[in-house]
């Protein structure tokens, strides 16, 4: 993965730029400095990559995030955000010579509003931090990535998070009302509120899965959602992939949405029932996971027709939970979908396409061809119900030319998905893992306007460079018009 | 004056092109239901859109439905209640609070306006729905974004940039939505005769629930009297519940009455399209704010105005009817809300429309990022000029 060559003199000059931040940050070990302790920020989670950063700033309060990037939009220097590095897709890789900006101090809830339904909090809180905040009341917040306990509400936000119930509760944009952010130059926003309406420009929107190329988010307010009373999930054992798919689609088909619906192939359940030993069917081709949520009267019904349903879509096991440990078992599995492949291959690789319901068959079909191929194995969970499909490719990065052959395999994956009308990320973003392949889905045409849409923000291109798009345009080249006055005249069209 | 009516793209490409050479702006319109919605334009030209029309692809099991821009929202319902489904973000019309005589309003007029009826409050806007567009921008270039899958973190959301553009950024010709399956049944709890604070006090106290309430609203004065509506959907066996469960649990809000489905459709299509306060000539406001925030808001404006009200999501939007202040009410509105939310001006006579900022004044930083926005997709400010903001 190509990235832009560092800069020798900026590497240069890093004792210095550490001694003028220093003088911005009140908190002495606001700087990092040293070799070994900027060694932990050298990668995030997809640890294939890794660069050491030039500084890493941890900066406490909003004014020092300004102060920070102010001083560094002024003296040309790159910044990349950081919340907690759990990031799929390199987002948050260093840049030699670029600064850390990590928002670890952020760590407070600022204010609980259950009247109207919302939290404050800063953007280096925990997923689940918040959820855990405001529990004891009954109150949860929706989205919900695997990751809940490490990834931070800033990271959700930058890369539109989503989690096992976002069919039905949205993802981190349909969930987030406000938020507080530092424009690269150094300038305080604030965008939305407690209020749900924004007027004017969607900005909050553009910025939610911006992957920290537009500024760095200082302050979040949250919508939670009030807990629903019941809770059971259904385990659906079917003898072959089509017959799941064929089952989901009609379980939305009847108009039920469930509050999570998850399938695994077949070798995906076995390192999970090897690991976790949830009591999955060992014996069926594709498992599926349904959860019904809400008032037990609503819940008690859709059971019963969604179990229906999976009859007639010739489900060869059903069980129901009947108990809250119950429930928890079935999930166990499913949540354990990532270490219990990490137990069974030295490492593994996860791809992130979202493709139409109906495709899934075919993908995987597709997929085990590739899998022969190029002689790697693959396990696949998937979000079912909105369709985002997880291949975790095994692979060992200790053997020569087996990383390479990986993400070729997985870059395959993509454009097939791509071809059939799918997209290349549902939710782990972009970042510099899937960044040359966004000319599978958007022409240069496409491309420059989103760009243009960051000139907007960071005129300068210094915020998180090397991630998102392929080629990097000046803002002046991309603000140029290619009209000649005079000769282009309005065409020859019928006028009213 | 010339009006422009292309249909297909290579033609609106052409079209928008030459107007950017010639920095000739064009009025964007549509169906026409919301001409009189936003600032009052004089462009020298008009783009009509409706040659963008009809549905390309409903896939109903995928939850997604692709038209043309300009496709007449009673075709896309239709489409969609034959498969028992729906808009879940429950647009209002407002053609006659509006006084607009168009036949109906279209699928990318709702999404350019980012509207929302009572479901907002669980379901979203427009914005939460729209997930792919195909569009030309201001600078003549035709660009899509986002895609046709509910779920899709691929680039910027430039979608959510377009909702609630007003036409402003880019000519749209081509939506993907997601669209959801539509209530088998829905009950409306309804308490008589509260108060501003004891009726937001209700809807909060129902929104806290765990009943899953899709819609809040409070009417104050039907037949003289108020009427606090709370709404569940779903599932027969699960409203039933559901009802008779919030019954109980406010019932210190007094006994309420549960509206069957055509009465709760009745009602909520009243409050969807601001019916209660469309008569007469009265400048209406639309007014979002934290749902707490509202009975002081409503005190503080009624010291200085004569108004009418009705309130939806559960406190947290806030329609006025003013009569008679001579700036339609924006000083006392505005000062009342202290920039905790923002009120938009949705109907006035036109003079007072070109007087008073429709949308709320933004900060300056907001401002100058948002000029730089337009000018990203729109450099010579062709597109609908003026329309949110002076000369943008
Ligand atoms: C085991 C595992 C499971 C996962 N499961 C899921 C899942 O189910 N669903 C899902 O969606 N994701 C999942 N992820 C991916 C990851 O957890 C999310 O993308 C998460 O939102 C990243 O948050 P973070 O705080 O770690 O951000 P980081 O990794 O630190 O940063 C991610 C991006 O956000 C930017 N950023 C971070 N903070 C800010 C800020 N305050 N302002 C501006 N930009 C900022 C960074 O520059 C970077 O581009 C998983 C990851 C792992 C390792």
């Amino acid at each position: 993965m190509l990235m832009p060559e560092p800069d020798a003199a900026v590497i240069a000059r890093r004792s210095a730029i550490a001694t003028d931040l220093r003088r911005l940050c009140a908190a002495p070990d606001a700087v990092i400095e040293s070799e070994s302790e900027r060694r932990p920020y050298e990668s995030d989670g997809l640890t294939a990559y890794h660069a050491l950063p030039l500084l890493v700033v941890l900066p406490s309060t909003t004014d020092e995030v300004s102060r920070v990037l102010a001083y560094c939009h002024d003296n040309a220097l790159k910044v990349v955000p950081r919340g907690a590095g759990t990031s799929l897709s390199g987002g948050a890789l260093p840049l030699e010579d670029g600064i850390i900006v990590g928002l670890s101090k952020f760590n407070r809830v600022l204010e609980i509003d259950f009247d109207n339904r919302c939290a404050v909090v800063q953007p280096g809180v925990t997923n689940l931090g918040i959820t855990n905040a405001v529990q004891h009341a009954g109150f949860y917040y929706a989205p919900d990535p695997s990751s809940q306990i490490a990834c931070s509400i800033g990271g959700n936000v930058a890369e539109n998070s989503g989690g096992v119930h976002c069919l039905k509760y949205g993802l981190t944009t349909n969930n987030v009302l406000g938020i507080e952010m530092v424009l690269m130059d150094g300038t305080v926003l604030r965008l939305g509120g407690k209020h749900l309406d924004r007027s004017g420009y969607d900005l909050l929107g553009v910025m939610v899965g911006s992957e920290g190329l537009l500024g760095v988010v200082t302050e979040v307010t949250v919508r939670l959602l009030r807990k629903p009373t019941t809770a059971r999930a259904m385990l659906v054992g079917f003898p072959s992939n089509e017959s799941a798919g064929a089952c989901v689609a009609a379980i939305i088909g009847a108009g039920i949405i469930p509050g999570g619906m998850e399938m695994m192939d077949k070798p995906a359940i076995r390192a999970v029932e090897d690991f976790v030993h949830a009591g999955y069917p060992l014996d069926v081709e594709a498992l599926l996971i349904v959860e019904l949520d809400g008032p037990p009267a609503e819940v008690d019904h859709l059971i019963g027709r969604v179990e229906q349903i999976a009859r007639q879509c010739s489900a060869v096991s059903v069980r129901v939970s009947n108990s809250e440990e119950e429930r928890l078992v079935f999930w166990a599995g499913r949540k354990a979908a990532f270490p219990a492949v990490g137990r069974i291959s030295p490492d593994y690789y996860c791809v992130d396409p979202t493709i139409p319901r109906a495709k899934l068959p075919d993908v995987l079909k597709h997929m085990a061809e590739l899998s022969k191929k190029y002689g790697l194995r693959v396990a696949n969970v998937f979000h079912a119900g909105d369709g985002n499909l997880h291949p975790l490719i095994l692979y060992d990065a200790n053997k020569p030319g087996e990383l390479e052959r990986t993400e070729q395999f997985g870059a395959d994956i993509l454009k097939y998905c791509v071809e059939v009308g799918g997209c290349l990320s549902g939710e782990h973003g972009i970042g510099v893992e899937k960044r040359d392949l966004m000319g599978t889905t958007f022409n240069e045409t496409d491309l420059e306007q989103q760009q243009r849409v960051k000139c907007a923000f960071d005129p300068d291109g210094l915020l998180n460079p090397g991630k998102m798009f392929p080629q990097l345009h000046r803002c002046a080249e991309l603000s140029r018009l290619h009209v000649h006055h005079g000769q282009v005249r309005f065409p020859d069209l019928p006028r009213f | 004056m010339s009006r422009f009516r292309p249909t297909d793209e290579k033609q609106l490409v052409d079209i928008v092109a030459a107007a950017v050479a010639g920095e000739q702006p064009l009025e964007v319109v549509a169906g026409g239901s919301k001409r009189g919605l936003g600032r009052p334009l004089q462009l020298p030209h008009t783009l009509d859109v409706t040659g963008f029309s009809g549905i390309r692809q409903y896939e109903p099991e995928e939850l997604v439905l692709t038209a043309g821009a300009a496709t007449p929202l009673t075709e896309i319902e239709r489409a969609l209640t034959a498969r028992r489904q729906m808009l879940a973000f429950e647009p209002g019309d407002w053609r006659a609070p509006l006084g607009s005589s168009a036949t109906d309003q279209t699928l990318g007029g709702v999404i350019a306006c980012n509207l929302a009826g009572p479901r907002r409050i669980r379901q979203g806007a427009a914005r939460d729905h729209f997930l792919g567009v195909a569009a030309v921008s201001g600078r003549g270039e035709a660009f899509k974004a986002g895609g046709r899958v509910v779920k899709n973190v691929t680039g910027y959301d430039l979608c959510k940039l377009l909702a609630g553009s007003y036409g402003t950024l880019a000519v749209m010709t081509e939506v993907t939505v997601k669209v959801l399956p539509a209530p088998e049944a829905t009950r409306s709890v309804v308490f008589v005769g509260l108060d501003d604070a004891r009726a937001v006090a209700a809807m909060i106290h129902g929104l806290n629930s765990s009943h899953e309430l899709s819609g809040a609203a409070h009417l104050p004065k039907v037949d003289g009297r108020a009427r606090t509506a709370l709404r569940v959907e779903g599932p027969a066996p699960s409203v039933e519940a559901r009802s008779a469960a919030l019954c109980g649990e406010l019932k210190q809000f007094g006994a309420a009455d549960i509206l069957g489905d055509a009465d709760s459709v009745k009602l909520w299509t009243a409050v969807r399209n601001v019916d209660p306060l469309a008569a007469g000539g009265r400048a209406i406001w639309r007014v979002s704010l934290a749902p707490t925030g509202a009975p002081a808001f409503l005190a503080a404006v009624r010291g200085a105005l004569d108004i009418d009200y009705i309130l939806d999501w559960g406190g947290g939007l806030v329609w006025l009817a003013v009569q008679g202040a001579q700036d339609g009410g924006a000083g006392p509105i505005r000062a009342a809300l202290g920039g905790r939310g923002n009120a938009t001006l949705v109907r006035a006579p036109l003079a007072l429309r070109a007087a008073v900022p429709i949308f709320e004044p933004l900060p300056p930083a907001v401002a100058a990022l948002t000029a730089r926005v337009k000018d990203s997709f729109d450099p010579k400010r062709i597109l609908n000029r003026g329309r949110l903001y002076p000369d943008m």
